[in-house]
């Protein structure tokens, strides 16, 4: 099962590295007076995020002086440099001779977690209202947000939330129409075609419809996010009583 | 290395937090940079008393800080006038002094700007978390415990040697950042500035918006005139990294400058404040009225570069690096 779903991965992979020589004009775009924003395209595709992840590896590899961070996001790679340390036309065109071998970039093998959800009841407000808006029953909301495993976009927002995609057609549902103040730390939600996961207590706008006992963020740990950009999550059901008795 | 108990706190005020210069490189795993906002009176703070430019220091918001020295020690205190106090009297800003066991300071009253940065000699000692000292209030961590300084929390320093030859230092006068009532900033148009109709882009440059109370340091809320948008683009954007110092503008049209608790983002920037000018955004508080002034990256680094010259000037001058 899982195998198979990593070959759909190099199957996408071999997309991605074919189709990367259709971009020939990739904007480099301004922000203030230290930071570059790569924009690989204007959607949100796996095509396109996959160039955002080849271009943060190849810049990590690449360890050019006076680059602070690299931000990889769904379409986007902010470079935030020190003016004081690279000019802004040399770094421009090291990034350029980056951007033009970004097709021979091998990947890492993307590494599969599988994610425990107790859905419904208190650990998922929204579940009942997602069930009614897809017209569909509990289980098969159950069965379709753990049907496959999912890429993991970007992660951002706050520590350790990923953003991944992308559901299934039938469990498509809009964002809530009011945030709420506060949902609760191991949140697992969904917006659009978009699921994630609240690592810490936060406002939150997207539709809770469980809750996970993993957790996703440990400052003191190295990495300290669980996930990474690029990595897939597998969702899979767990009873209240298991989650209460989950050990961390 | 030893540590010496050296602050308790007995008010902590608005609030105050631990900052260094922040945590970079963790931005992939959702975590913003944090650290002290106005970096230019962070540096002086700590050039002053002898430390390394990214030792952490204080950051005190508004007004309320009372501290009580444990030991002797040498502080300074930079940025905005909080209209600091020793034992009752009136306390020179931007130069040394040495407390003894006992004294207590004190931020009596907002005189101007809004955030003071206390160093002292040897820095707040602080786990590092993710190679940074610096508190990030929302992920509650960093600093001490991830959170404001509260009432009998006891602050501690490296047991190093007092820095004699630092008494009695002064920044030169001239050279300190007036705070004025109205602040220009100056900014770089874009990344998403085509989303607004010429006549938005000319309201932001020409109109003045006044800091709500909504003010953080995740971000400064205005209000002013609404921010024309084209109306063949969406409210938001793919969600995308940000910098400290990004402008940007939601569907109220009321522009919102992000500050160092700010990761990603979708809605569309219009623009970008310069690095030389971030310092007075840090001196921003609910009620002063700010002016957005665009102008080109080339002249953005070279104020940039003028700015930390007068910097490398100071420290070149202090007396530990005439040896």
């Amino acid at each position: 099962m899982i195998k198979s779903r990593s070959q759909n991965l190099i199957e996408l992979r071999t997309f991605t590295l074919d189709s990367m020589s259709l971009y020939r004009k990739t904007p480099f775009l301004v922000i203030g007076d230290r930071g570059l924003l790569i924009e690989f395209g204007d959607e949100i595709s796996p095509e396109t995020n996959q160039k955002v992840r080849a271009m943060a590896l190849a810049i990590k590899t690449a360890a050019i002086e006076g680059i602070m961070e690299a931000v990889p996001t769904y379409r986007s790679l902010l470079v935030v440099y020190n003016p004081l340390i690279v000019s802004i036309e040399d770094l421009k065109k090291r990034l350029k001779l980056l951007e033009e071998k970004l097709p021979q970039t091998l990947f890492p093998e993307p590494k599969l977690t599988r994610l425990p959800v107790v859905y419904g009841d208190l650990y998922g407000p929204d579940f009942h209202y997602v069930a009614e808006y897809c017209h569909i029953s509990r289980e098969e909301v159950i069965q379709l947000h753990c049907s496959k495993p999912y890429l993991i976009y970007m992660i951002g927002f706050m520590p350790g939330y990923p953003y991944m995609g992308d559901l299934p057609e039938a469990l498509v549902t809009p964002r809530l129409k009011t945030p709420r103040l506060s949902v609760p730390a191991g949140s697992v939600a969904i917006s659009q075609k978009q699921t994630g996961i609240y690592p810490m207590e936060s406002p939150g706008g997207w539709q809770i419809i469980g809750r996970t006992p993993v957790r996703l963020f440990d400052p003191e740990k190295d990495p300290p996010a669980l996930l990474r950009m690029g990595d897939l999550v597998q969702f899979y059901s767990i009873t209240a009583e298991e989650f209460e008795e989950w050990e961390t | 290395m030893t540590e010496v108990a050296v602050f308790e706190i007995l008010e902590p005020g608005v609030l105050t937090t631990i900052q260094d210069l922040g945590r970079y490189g963790f931005s992939q795993f959702g975590v913003p940079p944090s650290g002290a906002l106005d970096t230019f009176s962070f540096r002086v703070a700590n050039l002053l008393v002898g430390n390394r430019l990214e030792e952490a220091c204080l950051e005190v918001t508004v007004m309320g800080l009372k501290l009580k020295a444990l030991t002797e020690v040498v502080i300074a205190i930079t940025g905005g006038d909080l209209f600091p106090t020793l034992n009752g009297d009136p306390l020179e800003m931007w130069r040394t002094h040495l407390l003894v066991e006992g004294d207590v300071v004190a931020f009596r009253s907002l005189r101007g700007g809004c955030r003071s940065y206390f160093s002292v000699s040897g820095g707040f000692a602080v786990p590092r978390i993710m190679e940074s000292k610096s508190t990030y209030l929302a992920g509650k961590f960093g600093g001490l415990e991830g959170r404001a300084l509260k009432r009998s929390d006891v602050l501690y320093a490296p047991d190093n040697p007092i820095p004699v030859d630092r008494l009695g230092y002064r920044f030169p006068k001239d050279w300190i950042p007036p705070l004025q009532g109205e602040a220009f900033l100056r900014v770089i148009p874009g990344p998403q500035d085509r989303h607004f109709t010429k006549k938005g882009f000319e309201t932001f440059c020409s109109a003045s918006y006044q800091v709500t109370r909504q003010c953080d340091r995740m971000g400064v809320r205005l209000e002013g005139p609404k921010i024309e948008r084209r109306i063949d683009v969406e409210e938001s954007i793919i969600s995308e990294g940000l910098l400290p110092g990004a402008i940007q503008v939601p569907g109220d049209g009321k522009p919102i400058i992000l500050l160092t608790e700010s990761v990603t983002g979708g809605y569309a920037k219009i623009a970008a404040i310069i690095s030389a000018d971030l310092s007075k955004v840090a001196q921003l508080k609910p009620g002063d009225h700010i002016r957005f002034e665009p102008i080109s990256i080339e002249e953005a680094h070279n104020l940039l570069k003028e700015q930390e010259g007068r910097l490398r000037n100071l420290e070149e001058s202090l007396p530990s690096h005439r040896r």
